[in-house]
């Protein structure tokens, strides 16, 4: 193929990856920095020096960090429980999981109103039975949020983590279990450590997955819950307090809390490599 | 023993948890009514045909599908010669399109849309074709994913050099030899990034807003007004992703079991 011929084909996709990717993005981390005068940093200075948007970046991550966490050992769990399956059942399942990944954002957030709004299927019988610390339990808040968020993780750990559990032989726990290895100790000393990267790799990307969700919360809270992405939303749409610069700080702020969660994880997969 | 039953109810856990919010909105969608009773009072088919009825659905439903198929094809148009240029040609850089899939991936659509309105807002462009574009690159990953996978199961450029000793142009031998043995695996691909795209609701709403009212922005508008419409908007929605969701498996088994057999 001659280079005009391949410069011909490659061009009008390095074309949009620059105009809708990578000048956009390069965009708002100039703006980030600039006000009207030119160059200034005090975006970054409102930023963290503003007590509500701090609590939007912990809340967030709050949310995120114990999301994953339970995704994680659920589905650390259920997976485990799958293995028995046949693999046609097991392949069924994963065929459900992958329909129920893509529901998420609005629908995901409505399915949730159903079952614990209001008038919610699950708080009518709580309240029928009378136990009334669960029917006052309020979708609309923290609580709600969680569990919106973990029903979002959940198909997305699974499907990370079964293609690592898939990688565990048979033969390991034959050979271990001939040797004298209890199945305890056979998960604690070889199953555990040769997962354990997957496993760490799975919780960045389930943490990542979490700092960047929009429409649920959005959803179910319309902005009242103090979360980053709801912040970045909210600055970016307002017509009138549209506030551009700050909203690029913001933004710019979680990218670093989400790269930094990645290399976190690269460095502690490299150590454990080197462990094994 | 008794582990593997600690097992089976988390896994028992994660099923019910998974499926109940489907089901009830599914159950939902044909209540008549469902306010103060655990199970609905009666069965009805009253509010998928108002959904029917309702011009502003079927028009949010044909922007949706519009909007998706659009950018699915610009992609498949634009992005599937790059992907095969690169792998057959430039295999060394192809770590580059792997670095741009990995950062399209990561990089979620709240902060993209505060570039996208930074840089394009004030030029006086449509902001729907700014969507369309950044459509197109987001859904880059699965249609990568397709195309990769379905040209790693074939020797591409031996097949394609063997066509062309044998005669065929260059042409030909892209048509007729390439392009039938990667199609199912391309339109899997096709297919996922479609239903992805279909659900998406970040960027059309913070770049265009209601200006541009697709199916997420119509249910986003019925949460507060009808529950019961929009639990008739999400029914259509579970149908038509359940519908892909078993076409892809179907495509990924097939495109795997031509090189397995």
């Amino acid at each position: 193929m001659s280079k005009r011929q391949s410069i011909a084909w490659l061009s009008p996709f390095v074309v949009l990856v620059l105009l809708f990717f990578l000048v956009p993005l390069l965009y708002m981390l100039i703006t980030s920095f600039q006000n009207s005068d030119g160059f200034t940093l005090a975006q970054y200075q409102s930023v963290l020096t503003n007590g509500y948007i701090l609590q939007g970046f912990k809340n967030s991550i709050t949310l995120s960090v114990i999301s994953a966490v339970i995704a994680l050992i659920v589905t650390l769990f259920a997976v485990y429980a799958m293995m028995r399956f046949s693999p046609s059942m097991r392949e069924k399942i994963l065929i459900l999981t992958n329909l129920t990944s893509n529901f998420s954002g609005i629908p995901l957030a409505f399915a949730f109103i159903v079952l614990l709004g209001n008038s919610g299927l699950f708080t009518l019988l709580f309240d029928k039975w009378g136990i009334d610390t669960l029917s006052s339990f309020s979708l609309y808040s923290w609580g709600g949020l969680l569990l919106i968020y973990i029903y979002f993780q959940l198909p997305l750990a699974l499907m990370l983590l079964y293609p690592i559990y898939d990688g565990i032989q048979q033969q390991w726990k034959e050979a271990a279990a001939l040797l004298g290895a209890s199945t305890w100790q056979f998960w604690k000393k070889i199953g555990i450590p040769v997962m354990l990267p997957g496993i760490v790799g799975t919780f960045s990307v389930l943490f990542a997955n979490a700092m960047g969700a929009y429409a649920s919360a959005y959803a179910l809270t319309s902005s009242n819950y103090n979360l980053v992405a709801i912040r970045i939303g909210s600055l970016i749409k307002g017509d009138i307090f549209a506030q551009p610069e700050l909203a690029s700080a913001i933004a710019v702020l979680l990218a670093v809390t989400m790269v930094t969660a990645m290399l976190l994880s690269e460095w502690s997969i490299s150590k454990t490599r080197r462990k094994l | 023993m008794k582990k593997r039953g600690f097992a089976d109810l988390f896994f028992l856990l994660l099923a019910l948890y998974l499926v109940l919010p489907v089901v009830a909105t599914m159950l939902y969608a044909f209540a008549t009514k469902w306010n103060k009773t655990i199970l609905p009072e009666g069965l009805t088919f009253k509010w998928l045909a108002t959904l029917f009825q309702d011009a502003e659905f079927i028009q949010a439903f044909g922007r949706s599908v519009l909007l998706s198929c659009g950018a699915v094809l610009v992609a498949l148009l634009v992005i599937v010669p790059a992907i095969f240029v690169i792998v057959l040609y430039f295999p060394k850089y192809e770590k580059w399109i792997q670095v741009a899939v990995v950062m399209v991936y990561s990089f979620p659509g709240i902060i993209l849309a505060v570039g996208l309105i930074r840089v394009y807002s004030k030029l006086g462009v449509s902001m729907i074709l700014v969507v369309l574009g950044a459509y197109v690159i987001g859904i880059l990953p699965y249609i990568y994913q397709g195309t990769r996978n379905s040209l790693r199961n074939v020797d591409a450029r031996q097949l394609l050099d063997a066509a062309q000793i044998l005669g065929a142009s260059k042409f030909q031998a892209f048509t007729k030899i390439l392009l039938p043995t990667v199609y199912p695996g391309l339109f899997a691909g096709a297919l996922l990034s479609f239903s992805v795209l279909f659900g998406e609701f970040v960027l059309i709403n913070l770049v265009v807003g209601s200006r541009f009212e697709t199916v997420q922005i119509y249910l986003m508008k019925k949460l507060s007004t009808s529950g019961h419409i929009a639990s008739a908007v999400v029914f259509i929605y579970i149908v038509l992703m359940g519908v892909l969701t078993f076409i892809i498996a179907k495509l990924t088994k097939q495109s795997k079991g031509a090189t397995n057999g």
